[in-house]
């Protein structure tokens, strides 16, 4: 009784139920299947996730006025709160002479650029006849495009002499610039802002949508241009800071975070006045969300795999149970109990082989679509997972009748009826 | 003269546990030769069956010793059981017991199949062993396309196929009409003239009329044991015909 011999038993046995048989296959197909997919499609969002915020600029730290807790809003009923946290003046504003601060080589050494940054709500620009509202028009220091990591693909960057000089240039965003421009190239042109003139120096490379907003509708211009037409000198919007590497962002969270205090006059308990939010926090936080989504969907995937091998499972009990007499018979002519055995069990091998494989392969090609706007990513470890987890179902489940028939006496298998 | 075919002593079977317990075989005790034709009869109910099984191999005695060929069957563990049923006993049953969806040559090839005898000559003993019980056109029907008396040809050459040192047969002529009994019977008589060793149960005198003893069993012990023809002989209804 070599192999083959079994597998063309466990062959026969199969296709002489060819409708159940299929069934059972498709049970398993479906849960591997859904298992395969539903974790691509988890990956695939979860690396477009951590694509778009890798977009924004890694290692940058962005501190932002904070008016929570501020001394303002302390005066309310429930005046205990304010004697918790102490006595506060006024919250304060971010001003250069902040970000002057936090460019001191001494005090924050794991701080590589520092850009100061106002920006201007609702700037209509204005070219010949067409107009455009910005969505954010930005003025700053020419190291905030390589903390934002945003490029130039047309024209140049705008440098320390415009700043100092405070011209009136500017870089565009691509939605910007074929809002007003068209087909046209717009370096070197005029556009007009809130009634004052600026020059076109460079066009920004295209970085996609974030999600929520739009990062390519957006203009950049040397600060104190900015300052002196639209917004005028008052406080910074916010402080865009660089770290020297990946690995110090915390570091220079922490350096960052001294300077300003003493500057702001915060110590001991009471609440800054400025919030930091940082890149690499923010990457982690997202991506052990999106984790949790991905475990998440993994799970209802993996139910339906434990039902398709339930069905394995029921089936084979069946199988055994209607042809306990036919073992009998099998006992009765001289089989050993491995061939028994191995007759079921390569049944249930074959069910949840075929039935895992074509799952393999639905899910290959289900990948290739893209899935409510998320392009899947096959993950080699769910597919090992699932079809091992389908043929050990199967082996477990199938053998454990197949062998309690090939245990029984012939003469019990034969009464069976 | 060589050892006995089957020797048993003292085979007690009991079913069911304290008040319930039946005492199916009270102490049988049984020696046949080699080339010996034996009929057991008895009423239902006498034991005949459970008797036939023991000898078979498919159940086991709750006390007793039984030897196939000098082999003591109780110190057999399940592999060599396997392996004596499979080589050395030949076993038909009354309700045919083929393998539905196999067809005649398949259901003769697998004894040989799980007896590990390669491909070709499976083929040609099988063959053979349907030839001999006259079925060779019918090779490549399956069970339910046969006859009750064709599907019982067909469990005999099963039985045959692996050359048994003992053809058990359990009311084989049971299910079958007349003219198919005596096919059978037939078979059974050049099979014992060839030499074969044949045991097998029936409760009618017409069949046992075709053995060399009658063996008669009553609530488990045998109380009669009748030689009717002599051992290294031919069976006596082949005789007759010679005569």
């Amino acid at each position: 009784m070599n192999r083959l011999e079994i597998l063309r038993f466990a062959l026969r046995g199969l296709l002489a139920n060819k409708m159940r048989s299929a069934l059972t296959t498709l049970g398993i197909l479906i849960g591997v299947a859904a298992v395969i997919l539903l974790v691509a499609v988890g990956e695939g969002s979860s690396q477009s996730i951590q694509k778009n915020i890798q977009r924004l600029g890694a290692n940058t730290l962005t501190i932002s006025p904070s008016f929570t807790g501020g001394g303002g809003g302390r005066g309310g009923p429930g005046g205990g709160g304010g004697q918790n946290t102490g006595p506060r003046t006024q919250a304060r504003q971010l001003t250069l002479a902040d970000a002057e601060a936090l460019a001191d080589r001494a005090a924050a050494p794991s701080v590589a650029s520092v850009s100061p940054v106002v920006t201007a709500g609702s700037a209509t620009a204005t070219y010949e006849a067409a107009s455009h509202g910005i969505g954010q028009l930005v003025g700053t220091y020419p190291s905030y495009f390589e903390a934002m990591n945003r490029q130039v693909a047309r024209g140049t960057y705008f440098f320390n002499d415009d700043v100092l000089a405070a011209r009136k240039v500017m870089v565009l965003g691509t939605t910007v610039a074929e809002e007003l421009f068209g087909d046209l190239d717009p370096v070197g042109r005029q556009v007009s802002v809130s009634g004052v003139p600026f020059t076109v120096v460079g066009v920004l490379k295209e970085s996609g949508s974030t999600g929520m907003q739009d990062a390519d509708d957006v203009a950049l211009a040397p600060l104190p241009a900015v300052q002196q037409s639209l917004t005028g000198f008052g406080s910074l919007g916010s402080i865009v800071v660089r770290a020297t590497g990946a690995s110090a962002t915390a570091t220079a969270q922490a350096e960052v975070t001294a300077v300003l205090n003493q500057r702001h006059g915060i110590t001991g308990t009471a609440a800054a006045d400025y919030r930091i939010l940082n890149q690499a926090t923010l990457q982690e936080t997202v991506s052990e969300a999106t984790g949790t989504f991905t475990v998440l969907l993994a799970a209802v995937a993996a139910i339906s795999l434990l039902v398709g091998g339930i069905g394995i499972t029921n089936i084979m009990l069946v199988t055994v149970t209607e042809r306990t007499r036919e073992i009998g018979i099998r006992k009765a002519i001289g089989a050993p109990r491995g061939a028994i055995l191995g007759q079921f069990l390569m049944e249930a091998t074959l069910l949840s082989l075929v039935g895992g494989l074509s799952g393999v392969l639905v899910a290959f090609a289900g990948t290739r679509f893209t899935i409510a706007g998320i392009e899947p990513v096959l993950v080699p470890s769910s597919v090992a997972l699932a079809l091992g987890v389908s043929v050990g179902i199967g082996l477990f489940f199938g053998g454990y009748p197949a062998n309690r028939a090939a245990k029984l006496r012939p003469i019990q298998a034969l009464r069976h009826e | 003269m060589t050892a006995p075919v089957l020797r048993v002593r003292d085979l007690v079977k009991e079913y069911g546990e304290g008040d319930a317990r039946v005492r199916a075989l009270r102490g049988v005790d049984l020696d046949v030769d080699q080339g010996d034709y034996v009929a057991i009869m008895g009423a239902s109910g006498s034991g005949k069956s459970t008797l036939m099984n023991i000898l078979g191999c498919l159940d086991v005695p709750t006390s007793g010793s039984y030897r196939i060929d000098g082999a003591d069957v109780g110190l057999l563990d399940e592999h060599q059981l396997a392996l004596l049923r499979n080589r050395r006993v030949g076993f038909v049953f009354q309700s045919f017991n083929l393998i539905p969806r196999m067809s005649a040559l398949a259901n003769v090839e697998l004894p040989l199949m799980y007896g590990g005898v390669g491909q070709a000559e499976r083929r040609s003993r099988a063959l053979a062993a349907l030839e001999q019980v006259g079925l060779s056109d019918r090779l490549h029907h399956e069970p339910n396309q046969l006859s009750g008396g064709q599907q019982q040809r067909v469990a005999v050459a099963r039985a045959l196929v692996t050359a048994p040192a003992l053809l058990l047969a359990d009311e084989p002529t049971g299910n079958l009409d007349t003219s198919s009994t005596r096919d059978v019977l037939d078979i059974l008589d050049r099979l014992s003239v060839s030499g074969r060793t044949i045991v097998l149960i029936t409760h009618e005198d017409d069949v046992a009329a075709h053995a060399k003893r009658v063996i008669r069993l009553v609530d488990g012990a045998i109380v009669e044991d009748r030689r009717q023809a002599p051992v290294d002989g031919p069976p006596p209804r082949l005789a007759e015909a010679v005569g």
